[in-house]
């Protein structure tokens, strides 16, 4: 049976340098329960040390908590990777911290923390995870899709670190399964300012980099289930699964 | 000699053997005039705010900069810090016959001699 799920498929945790340390997992699922998500993605950027203790403050909730990553690709485009649980993405983890060079400078760029389902800090991570991959961004694309998973373009709309501003237009080449608009412009405003881009599907995300972003824009998707399966028959609307635009 | 708004204009050759750029593709186009330059490696930017003749100078290396540089009829691409072009920007290159010379020097000292080279000195 097909239902409406309403799926946040971009949010940071405290992870991200540029997040707010209260989005520290707990405090990120009573906030996405609160909003009524019925599905989230951990897209933190270059990294996923937090994915399974969010999975964990969500266990026994009627919240989905998707695997995900935000990448930057040797063009400084920004793509997000979404697999159902970090077993999944680990591979995935493994190849883009080999090839993230630099290492974090807190006082400039603000703490990678890592917090466990307690509230209690675990370590910090140490990477650059603000910088790029030195990774292609097809490579990137071809490797998310090897492992199973889906790649959406970030924000196309922006005006930095989205393949619009970075490389002008989308590439031909391997496809994005999705590609994201801002929360300030929407599926709708997407759809009228790109109409070259009919053929792709569009998807809205909050980016929340701060607790009180978790509800400014989600996506309802119409499928069975919230796997990356139904997200994917979605997207290319087959059997019935669909993005309600 | 050719002035256009007190711009000398060359000739890609002539920046090539001052810059001792190596040619990936172009040399049989190295008499194309270069009017003036421009530098950027969003190419949003370059789409937005470069000007036909331009001499492009960048680091990015990705196929889409084979459409712009052809799309805004630029005079060629230069890529700086010794970056090499993608194979498949080479093969773009080829096709739409856009020059792509690739220069050891950083974007700031490749500007700076084009720059030099391109602009009539002492008024």
């Amino acid at each position: 049976m097909l239902k409406v799920f309403r799926c946040d498929l971009h949010v940071h945790t405290c992870l991200s340098p540029c997040a707010e340390l209260d989005m520290y997992p707990r405090k990120l699922v009573e906030r996405c329960l609160a909003v009524g998500l019925d599905a989230v993605a951990i897209c933190d950027h270059n990294a996923s040390e937090n994915i399974a203790w969010v999975r964990r403050c969500a266990a026994g909730t009627p919240l989905t908590v998707l695997a995900g990553m935000e990448i930057a690709s040797r063009e400084e485009v920004h793509l997000l990777a979404l697999f159902d649980i970090v077993e999944e993405l680990l591979p995935l983890q493994e190849w883009i911290s080999r090839h993230l060079p630099g290492r974090n400078d807190e006082r400039r760029f603000g703490c990678q923390a890592i917090v466990n389902d307690r509230d209690e800090v675990e370590g910090f991570c140490d990477r650059l995870l603000i910088g790029a991959t030195e990774l292609p961004l097809q490579a990137i694309v071809e490797r998310i899709h090897d492992l199973g998973g889906l790649a959406v373009a970030s924000h196309i709309d922006r005006e930095s670190f989205s393949i619009l501003s970075q490389l002008g237009f989308i590439v031909p080449g391997p496809p994005f399964d999705a590609l994201e608009l801002s929360p300030e412009t929407g599926i709708r405003g997407g759809r009228i300012r790109y109409p070259e881009l009919e053929q792709f599907s569009f998807i809205t995300s909050s980016d929340a980099h701060h607790i009180r972003d978790i509800g400014r824009a989600w996506t309802d998707v119409r499928m069975h289930a919230v796997t990356v399966k139904e997200l994917s028959m979605a997207f290319r609307k087959r059997q019935g699964r669909t993005i309600e635009e | 000699m050719e002035y256009k708004e007190g711009r000398e204009i060359v000739d890609l050759a002539t920046i090539v053997k001052a810059l001792d750029l190596k040619v990936r593709h172009g040399a049989h186009l190295l008499d194309r005039k270069v009017t003036g330059g421009f530098t950027g490696d969003l190419l949003s930017d370059v789409m937005a705010h470069s000007s036909e003749g331009d001499l492009w100078i960048t680091r990015q290396i990705h196929q889409n900069i084979i459409a712009v540089a052809s799309l805004k009829d630029h005079a060629g691409i230069v890529l700086v810090q010794g970056n090499e072009p993608a194979a498949d920007t080479l093969e773009k290159a080829v096709k739409e016959n856009v020059p792509i010379l690739v220069s050891d020097w950083s974007g700031f000292e490749t500007a700076g001699k084009i720059y030099e080279i391109l602009n009539v000195r002492g008024g």
